[in-house]
């Protein structure tokens, strides 16, 4: 790449104002550094290959200090997400809300009305599991397991370097790189459910929601 | 430019809406927990560092409050003007990834924002011969991504520019439920 195209690159990122964190880290202005910010979302076969494990990261760049005092807002729900029909709306939800130190999950289920206001359809199957502080505490309910609590952050990347190019101060990436999420944590929700009740075979979309209280 | 200024926000902690019941024993007391309302959404992802790269700055809440089957229309636009100003790649008529997609096509596909699952076998970000099947924990989904952006029809275009040369996790994944690594 020519140094004038860097160039040419760099103003027209600072204009459109592409500064940005990686993944989906602090990505909301609107609830940033809260529960309800998403960092990451992982959808991804389980040991048991019958079986799909979800992941939903919020609350990212936890210092193990931090990590302690961190939580799960009880106005918070996460909602994952399934479209089995491929028209880009849900048919089944997955539904995680903390109550009183234990994760609470409804679904998979068919919810009455779909998009950006949810409620809890509490005759849905409903499973719990204590959150956990650093040692995984694990629920086997309803042919599911569940998990609640902080995790190392799974993200890797090279952030800062990122921020220097897209700043005009760096021309590429640095070999080899540092990853900016090393020794952080993030407050992790991860549940694993047969296959067999999120649409069976073929292939889904998937989307995970962080919706707050009215 | 401080990347890590996080600012905390105060959340008020709901209540637990205690009911007694009428046992005889008064052994036994029965908790009704609270979870009525109507939740309204605030933060919403599909793939990896899509409205963080694609997004203006100003229209992030917006992205993360439109729903996939509506963003594609609303955004797709946006997507392909941010992509062409990032990427020397696409500069040319013609000009795709190495999935055979030109800049319409490519931000048509990652506007709305879901991630494809297969059920079928193998789920990975893109392993070499799967694409888009899911995402596993060890995927380096960054590297896939800079690739797709800037590394051309065949990954070789801007290679300081398409690897961020960190390739792995800090922590070792376990191949067990809950899968992610212990917290530091």
């Amino acid at each position: 790449m020519k140094k004038t195209k860097i160039l040419v690159v760099t103003v027209f990122a600072a204009i459109i104002g592409l500064i940005t964190i990686a993944a989906d880290h602090i990505d909301a202005p609107a609830v940033s550094g809260s529960s309800a910010d998403i960092t990451d979302f992982y959808a991804f076969e389980g040991e048991d290959s019958n079986n799909l494990v979800f992941v939903a990261n919020v609350q990212g760049l936890l210092s193990p200090s931090a990590t302690t005092a961190a939580s799960f807002s009880e106005n918070v729900m996460v909602e994952f997400n399934i479209d089995t029909n491929d028209d880009k709306v849900e048919d089944l939800v997955i539904q995680a809300i903390p109550r009183d130190g234990k994760m609470y999950f409804f679904g998979p289920y068919s919810p009455t009305t779909t998009g950006l206001n949810s409620t809890i359809n509490e005759m849905a199957t409903k499973s719990e599991v204590a959150i956990s502080s650093s040692s995984a505490i694990v629920a086997n309910q309803n042919g599911m397991k569940f998990f609640a609590g902080p995790r190392d952050d799974p993200f890797f990347m090279d952030f800062a370097q990122y921020g220097e190019i897209i700043g005009g101060n760096a021309t590429g990436f640095n070999s080899p790189g540092s990853d900016t999420f090393a020794g952080t944590n993030v407050m992790s929700i991860v549940v694993e459910v047969p296959k067999s009740e999120i649409g069976g075979s073929g292939t889904i979309n998937t989307w995970v929601e962080a919706k707050s209280k009215q | 430019m401080k990347i890590f200024k996080i600012k905390y926000i105060a959340i008020a902690v709901a209540s637990l809406l205690m009911v007694s019941c009428n046992n005889d024993d008064n052994m036994m007391e029965e908790t009704s927990i609270d979870f009525s309302g109507t939740f309204v959404q605030k933060d919403q992802m599909g793939r990896p560092a899509v409205n963080t790269v694609f997004v203006s700055s100003d229209s992030k809440d917006a992205f993360n409050t439109t729903i996939p089957s509506q963003q594609g229309a609303m955004f797709q636009s946006m997507f392909q003007t941010n992509l062409t100003g990032l990427s020397p790649a696409y500069a040319n008529d013609g000009d795709t990834n190495a999935l055979g997609l030109d800049a319409a096509t490519f931000t048509g596909l990652l506007a709305t924002d879901v991630l494809n699952v297969s059920l079928d076998g193998t789920t990975t970000f893109y392993d070499g011969t799967n694409v888009l099947t899911g995402r596993a924990l060890a995927d380096d989904v960054i590297t896939v991504e800079l690739l797709l952006i800037f590394g051309g029809e065949d990954f070789s275009e801007n290679p300081s520019l398409s690897n961020d040369n960190v390739d792995s996790n800090d922590k070792e994944f376990s191949d067990s439920f809950p899968y992610l690594a212990s917290p530091w």
